[in-house]
């Protein structure tokens, strides 16, 4: 089995405290970093007809900037420190998602950041860690 | 730039509208209503005529025929795929043979339900009950008929909207009837390619104008009215040409956005409430299933006995979803998908669910409630004075007759049916706002000032669809999409053994295993 570590990243002070958390992790470990960015996007929503036209150019858009503006800086500070992760954006549902990237690159952990959401909001909207706790298909964990 | 465009857009919105309420100001509001109808009236009284002239020494349409024979035509041509091919449909709106990859792109679902947005609405409320007042029960049973074969209608043209459609450098996408009518005439070396494709954009102008903008205000102002006490129509119009000019021209796009989540939920609480009352007067299903079939063939003493009652079905239905009209090849050519013919699969669920499903409730709850008067002695519906509709409990025509249906089993129900209609009058403005401006750019070429001057020529014309009356409205719409599905037709004819041949591909790679499901 590989010795892969995939960290969720979306910018917030739990992510960069979740990533520090993994790459402390990976390094006793000998693992391999991969961040994983994910854009929420179900494709059940309903879209105005200009919305439609105009999808696949906001799509290029919105994976342009989660490139400049999160993965890149973050793989710049990285690399100071002499840690050369992967990266990977990707849309959908956060959860699912993450699970997949697990499944298909033989990740062999998961980090995830606690994102605040408790009680009723959560169970409504479905928390991304509540989902990854009930359906990781490997050790998953959830730095407060 | 962006902002001086919307300075201009601004202020000449500011003077139109100063420009309405002057008007409004110095005239009395029903002579306001009263002089709108005539002008209109006898403007499109000669384009209403053409569209509908009947074969000679019959009283059939032709252009009803137009759209039977070609719904006929392509379900025979394309050996009854809309039901050979259902599943497949549905399997491709779930998602099942979408490359993750591909997330964040419009899935056939999104495009599926844009599409629907603009189809779903008033004509499945308003127009089946002018279908089943005027044509009796029997209406519906061809108004079913012809939402099955629109089906095949419907694949052929969002086939082709999908493979001959034009993709911008920056990813934009538009399609239509009017690029595959010209590049797959090209394409195949026919020629008046490029002149049907301008007098389809003229008859789509004056579609969304029409079908699209007027009568949707129309009835948007009779439901409103009918709820809160009669008062002008102008006033309604005002009120609807100032939101729909707030997202069309202003970019407020939260409107629309709103508009597109709520409009699915509203049409499941539509059907839902119609479900309900079928079964409440579940021993009476059977009766007018009966009707139903009776009427279709006897006419049950409805205007123009059996041919009345089909003539009716099928309009409705044509004007209902669209099919063959060629405005649902706009809404689908979006889709990102490298397979044209997905898209024209999934396109022919929607006539499906928009006429056999959405419109024949409506159908059913006015007959199961008793709105139409029949004589107890003959069993035959009883007509108005003038002859030409079925006598109703209260008089009602229109969207008042489905909603005096609903209100007999549920009193609050006219609120809701008035929140949906306004809604689903909304949502569909928004939508052919965009398929009229489609084809305006066709026409013109693209610009900030050319898109501007068709945006408010569009709200100009909601604020006269709200006044004039429902009669000349419903037939200058009716008129100018058959116009769209004459031009349309003829262009799905010469183009359809292209989308036979994209069939036949598709098939034979699903079958052999090159096609696969990705979920």
């Amino acid at each position: 089995m590989s010795n892969l570590y995939v960290v969720a990243y979306d910018g917030s002070p739990a992510s960069h405290r979740t990533l520090d958390f993994a790459v402390d992790c990976a390094e006793r470990a000998g693992a391999q970093l991969l961040i994983a960015h994910v854009l929420e996007w179900s494709p059940y929503s309903f879209l105005t007809p200009e919305e439609v036209e105009e999808r696949h150019t906001r799509r290029t858009e919105e994976l342009e900037r989660a490139k400049a503006a999160l993965m890149d800086p973050i793989v710049e500070s990285l690399a100071a420190k002499g840690v050369t992760p992967r990266t990977v954006i990707r849309y959908g549902h956060v959860a699912e998602v993450l699970n997949d990237i697990v499944a298909k690159e033989g990740g062999s952990q998961l980090f995830v950041g606690r994102t605040g959401h408790t009680g009723m909001a959560a169970r409504l909207f479905g928390a991304v860690t509540i989902s990854l706790a009930q359906a990781a298909t490997v050790p998953c964990t959830i730095v407060p | 730039m962006t902002s001086t465009y919307n300075r201009a857009a601004l202020a000449a919105g500011g003077a139109f509208f100063a420009f309405l309420m002057l008007t409004a100001g110095t005239a009395q509001a029903s002579s306001i209503d009263e002089t709108v109808n005539q002008i209109f009236a006898s403007a499109t009284g000669w384009f209403v005529n053409l569209i509908f002239s009947s074969f000679p020494g019959t009283d059939f349409p032709w252009i009803v025929g137009w759209l039977v024979i070609a719904a006929s035509v392509f379900t025979l041509y394309f050996a009854f795929i809309q039901f050979r091919a259902v599943g497949h449909a549905v399997a491709l709106v779930r998602g099942d043979y979408s490359d993750p990859n591909n997330a964040g792109e419009v899935s056939h679902f999104q495009a599926l339900a844009t599409a629907l947005s603009g189809t779903v609405g008033l004509g499945n409320i308003a127009g089946v009950a002018v279908a089943v007042g005027i044509g009796g029960p029997g209406a519906t049973f061809w108004m079913i008929v012809a939402g099955l074969m629109g089906m095949a209608s419907k694949f052929t043209e969002c086939t082709l909207g999908v493979k001959y459609r034009n993709e911008y450098p920056d990813g934009r996408v538009s399609g239509g009837p009017m690029y595959y009518l010209t590049k797959g005439f090209a394409e195949r070396g026919l020629p008046a390619g490029k002149i049907l494709a301008v007098m389809f954009s003229i008859f789509c102008i004056l579609g969304a104008l029409g079908g699209g903008n007027m009568f949707q205000a129309n009835q948007a102002h009779q439901q409103i009215a009918g709820v809160f006490g009669d008062f002008p129509g102008w006033i309604t119009g005002l009120v609807f040409a100032a939101i729909v000019f707030a997202v069309i021209v202003g970019g407020i796009k939260s409107i629309a956005r709103v508009t597109e989540k709520v409009v699915p939920f509203m049409g499941i609480v539509y059907v839902g409430a119609a479900l309900i009352i079928i079964f409440m007067h579940y021993d009476m299903i059977g009766w007018a299933v009966a009707q139903i079939f009776e009427g279709a063939f006897t006419g049950l003493g409805v205007a123009g006995g059996m041919v009345g009652a089909l003539i009716q079905g099928f309009r409705r239905a044509a004007f209902s979803n669209e099919a063959g009209v060629g405005s649902a090849a706009i809404a689908h050519s979006a889709v990102r998908t490298n397979e044209p013919i997905t898209e024209g699969l999934v396109s022919l669920l929607e006539p499906f669910i928009d006429t056999v499903v959405v419109c024949t409730m409506t159908a059913l709850v006015i007959i199961i409630t008793g709105q139409l008067i029949a004589d107890p002695n003959t069993g035959l519906y009883l007509l108005n004075e003038a002859g030409t509709a079925i006598q109703t409990v209260g008089g009602n025509s229109g969207v008042g007759l489905t909603s005096a249906a609903f209100a007999s089993a549920f009193d609050w129900f006219p609120y809701i049916l008035a929140l949906a209609v306004v809604l689903f009058a909304f949502s569909t403005m928004i939508s052919w706002s965009y398929y009229g401006l489609k084809a305006w750019t066709y026409l013109f070429g693209e610009g900030d000032t050319k898109e501007l001057v068709f945006k408010l020529i569009f709200c100009v014309f909601v604020v006269i669809g709200a006044a004039a009356n429902l009669g000349p409205v419903i037939d200058f719409s009716d008129a100018a999409i058959f116009a769209m599905a004459v031009v349309n037709v003829i262009g799905l004819y010469f183009l359809m053994p292209v989308v036979k041949k994209e069939l036949h591909s598709y098939m034979s790679r699903l079958k052999s295993g090159e096609i696969k499901k990705f979920a």
